[in-house]
């Protein structure tokens, strides 16, 4: 198996640390994995972009033109990932700030108020473990709570105090996408 | 006779420095370099540095000043002399680590290296050799020309329109929180020479006692590209340089005057 | 298994195996690189400088070196063309030196993207005069690290400046892998260094040579070194290259695409192949040779417009058509730009 995912958002938006964050889980699972930043002058406010690969065997191309799961964090990103989606793949909406419709036929969408949830849970700043929450709940690439251990284990140390509304922010993703009870979640 | 004394009855009153090798130069006559070599060398004998001296020879007459010495040395690109010398004492901070510069090398093309070593306090000490011209080459230009001076590249004599002032590197370097001992000297005359023995022994004990960075700016002479006597080119330092660069103390730090 | 950025990987590698001295300038996209040393070297209390420029960078680097001690400096595609005069004094000093290049698109001040555009100003000579420098081109994260530690190696083996070359991608890229375990740094220095001479003849440390014999007996020294460098030092991988028709050839990150794009073009019942060179200088000349008398075609991929293509051309002579694919400026070719370029060469390949 080999998943390809993108996310794409404002710089600020967590977009990167969403990125790595499913990659610890991803290597913590024991999945070869690689995650690629867009870097530059994107990071001082513009659009930014990482690509995620998991798979179950070594990676060729860590750089993927048309990913089967994009996560868009705002309405730049959407604009320009919802037509590069694989045909049959996921398109997972921050519906906090994109509220435009999905053209394409043959694509899973899954719309989310991450933002609002966020916020609802302490910060906006949250928004991108909500979307995460919300992806794995949707497609089980690894289990939820990889994603919280990964937190556990991976969060800054000067963000510590975070942790708890941080798995907050996950549950919360997880539940609004799916049942998170079936999912073992704590 | 004195050929027949006994050896025992004979008194040395001069002789070759430990650090200087026992070759001959490739300097003209009435050149300073010589003078300023032997300093350099009795300094560190006096100080019983020759085994633990390193010198980063520059690009310029000085090219093979790695040669004249009798200790480990080595030879920089040109201009490059202080990152190197930077480099060598970061990692041997107990050992004498010095470069020999000229005017062209340390006050233009090195000007980037040495400021930012001066700045850095890096405990190095370089030595400044500034005769007002490029020696090596031909006697062209150098930063350090007086205006109105004729070089082969400033035939006319130097034109500021043209070509700007002469950079006074003590000066400049003495504005900088790193350094601790920056002082002007000059080769033109006995007294000045002792006075210049003095200063670069002082440099190199600033340098061992890690107070930070050190330069001794010697004027000199090049009698060959200034077309003149040896005799000649001494005046010219004392009525013509000594103006323009004045002899003093530029910057040294209270704990300089405690070593 | 750590997740690394290859930046960081590369920074933490030289330390875990000795590195005693760093002197660079911060450019992007190799800055991490700068900034994890200016934290563990000095918690580690070994020397680093933040230099006022690349010349200074390297510069302390010939210093240090000279004094026989671990160093490495690393830079960026436009640092590297400041560093080149360096480059070639270290060179000339038969001095150990290990330098990275995180290259970036150019020529000019061009972009930070990922590129591959260096291979001639790093492969060729770096600097003026007449020598090759040891060039080690990683494609993951973990193989930045095992040539770090291998650059090392390699420079003190040869005396020999040794680079690792890796395009933006690999810098800025993050992997599991595996870092090699702290040693200690070593207490004695080489007899050749400069430390002082107590108890020795004084050691000189130059690459001035006057005398056109004295100089042209030098260089031919270093191309002895250099010749027993090419026979004993190329590296490189191969995949399904047994039965291939097609032989695919690239580097670093356009390597490891076509690797993606070799594997599809399998599936899709095309007979190809895929060797990464590993090693840019020394070359794998022998084997591509070798390979090229076996297959009907080739097919060089590279994020610059055709360097290295130029080394296969040499290797292949006559033998086959060498086709090339390239993207320039900093960008990445993609697994399927690659597919259709063997699509497009594939029916001469088995003609």
């Amino acid at each position: 198996m080999q998943h390809e995912l993108i996310f794409s958002g404002f710089g600020g938006q967590g977009v990167m640390f969403a990125g790595q964050l499913l990659a610890y889980a991803a290597m913590d699972t024991g999945y070869h994995v690689t995650w690629i930043p867009s870097y530059g002058p994107e990071m001082r406010g513009g659009t930014a972009h990482c690509t995620v690969v998991i798979s179950d065997k070594p990676i060729g191309s860590p750089v993927v033109r048309r990913p089967q799961i994009a996560i868009v964090f705002n309405k730049p990103s959407f604009d320009k990932y919802e037509p590069l989606v694989r045909p049959g793949g996921l398109l997972v909406i921050n519906s906090s700030l994109v509220d435009d419709p999905v053209t394409r036929e043959r694509l899973d969408v899954l719309r989310i108020p991450a933002t609002q949830m966020a916020e609802q849970v302490g910060t906006p700043r949250l928004t991108n473990v909500v979307l995460l929450g919300a992806l794995l709940a949707e497609r089980p690439i690894l289990p939820v709570n990889a994603l919280c251990d990964a937190l556990d284990a991976h969060i800054p140390a000067h963000r510590r105090n975070l942790l708890p509304q941080n798995i907050e922010a996950v549950r919360r993703g997880a539940a609004y996408a799916g049942d998170f009870e079936t999912m073992g979640i704590p | 006779m004195m050929r027949d004394a006994p050896i025992s009855d004979r008194v040395v009153v001069y002789e070759r420095p430990q650090a200087l090798a026992d070759i001959h130069t490739h300097y003209c006559p009435g050149c300073t370099h010589g003078i300023s070599h032997r300093l350099v060398a009795e300094a560190i004998d006096e100080l019983g540095l020759n085994d633990r001296a390193i010198i980063v020879a520059s690009v310029g007459c000085s090219v093979f000043s790695y040669n004249y010495f009798d200790i480990d040395a080595c030879e920089a690109a040109h201009g490059r002399a202080p990152a190197m010398a930077t480099g060598l004492k970061r990692v041997s901070p107990d050992r004498l680590v010095f470069t020999y510069q000229g005017d062209g090398d340390l006050a233009s093309i090195g000007t980037a290296e040495i400021i930012h070593a001066a700045a850095r306090g890096e405990p190095v000490t370089a030595v400044f050799v500034n005769n007002a011209i490029y020696g090596m080459t031909g006697g062209q230009m150098a930063p350090t020309s007086l205006p109105g001076q004729k070089t082969t590249s400033s035939p006319f004599g130097r034109s500021t329109d043209i070509a700007g002032f002469p950079i006074r590197m003590s000066e400049v370097l003495a504005e900088l929180d790193g350094s601790a001992y920056i002082v002007r000297r000059s080769l033109h005359n006995v007294k000045e020479i002792r006075r210049a023995k003095k200063a670069i022994k002082t440099a190199f004990k600033v340098q061992m006692a890690g107070l930070g960075f050190s330069m001794v700016e010697l004027l000199s002479t090049c009698p060959t590209n200034w077309g003149m006597s040896a005799s000649d080119a001494l005046t010219w330092v004392a009525d013509t340089m000594v103006p323009y660069y004045p002899l003093g103390d530029y910057r040294v730090i209270d704990a300089v005057k405690d070593l | 298994m750590e997740m690394l950025k290859g930046n960081v990987a590369i920074a933490e590698a030289a330390i875990r195996v000795g590195l005693e001295a760093y002197f660079g300038y911060p450019i992007t996209p190799q800055t991490e690189l700068l900034e994890h040393l200016s934290r563990r070297m000095v918690e580690l209390d070994r020397p680093f400088v933040q230099a006022e420029s690349e010349v200074a960078a390297i510069n302390m680097v010939y210093g240090a070196a000279c004094a026989g001690v671990r160093v490495m400096t690393s830079s960026s595609s436009p640092g590297i063309s400041l560093m080149q005069e360096g480059l070639s004094y270290i060179a000339g000093s038969d001095i150990p030196c290990v330098l990275v290049d995180i290259m970036r698109g150019g020529p000019g001040l061009g972009n930070i993207l990922p590129s591959q555009g260096d291979y001639f100003q790093i492969t060729r000579s770096a600097g003026h005069g007449d020598y090759r420098p040891i060039v080690l081109a990683p494609a993951s994260v973990q193989e930045a690290i095992d040539f770090t530690v291998l650059a090392f190696d390699l420079a003190e083996k040869y005396r020999h400046l040794v680079i690792v070359a890796a395009d933006g991608q690999i810098g800025q890229m993050m992997e599991p892998a595996e870092l090699p375990a702290m040693r200690p740094l070593r207490t004695a220095r080489p007899d050749w260094a400069l430390t002082g001479k107590a108890g020795r003849e004084k050691n000189v440390i130059t690459s001035i040579y006057l005398k056109g014999e004295e100089m042209e007996a030098y260089n031919q020294r270093v191309q002895a070194r250099i010749a027993t460098i090419r026979t004993a030092e190329q590296r490189w991988v191969e995949t399904d290259t047994e039965d291939a028709d097609l032989l695919v050839i690239g580097f670093g990150t356009a390597g490891r695409v076509a690797y993606s794009a070799v594997e599809e073009a399998r599936a899709k019942g095309l007979n190809v192949g895929l060797l990464r060179p590993q090693s840019l200088f020394p070359f794998p000349t022998e084997r591509i040779a070798e390979l090229a008398q076996q297959v009907s075609g080739i097919l060089v991929v590279e994020m610059n417009a055709g360097q290295m293509l130029e080394d296969v051309r040499l290797a292949v002579g006559t033998s086959a058509p060498v086709d090339f694919y390239g993207r320039m400026g900093g960008m990445v070719p993609m697994p399927d730009e690659i597919l259709t370029a063997i699509e497009d060469v594939y029916p001469v390949a088995i003609r």
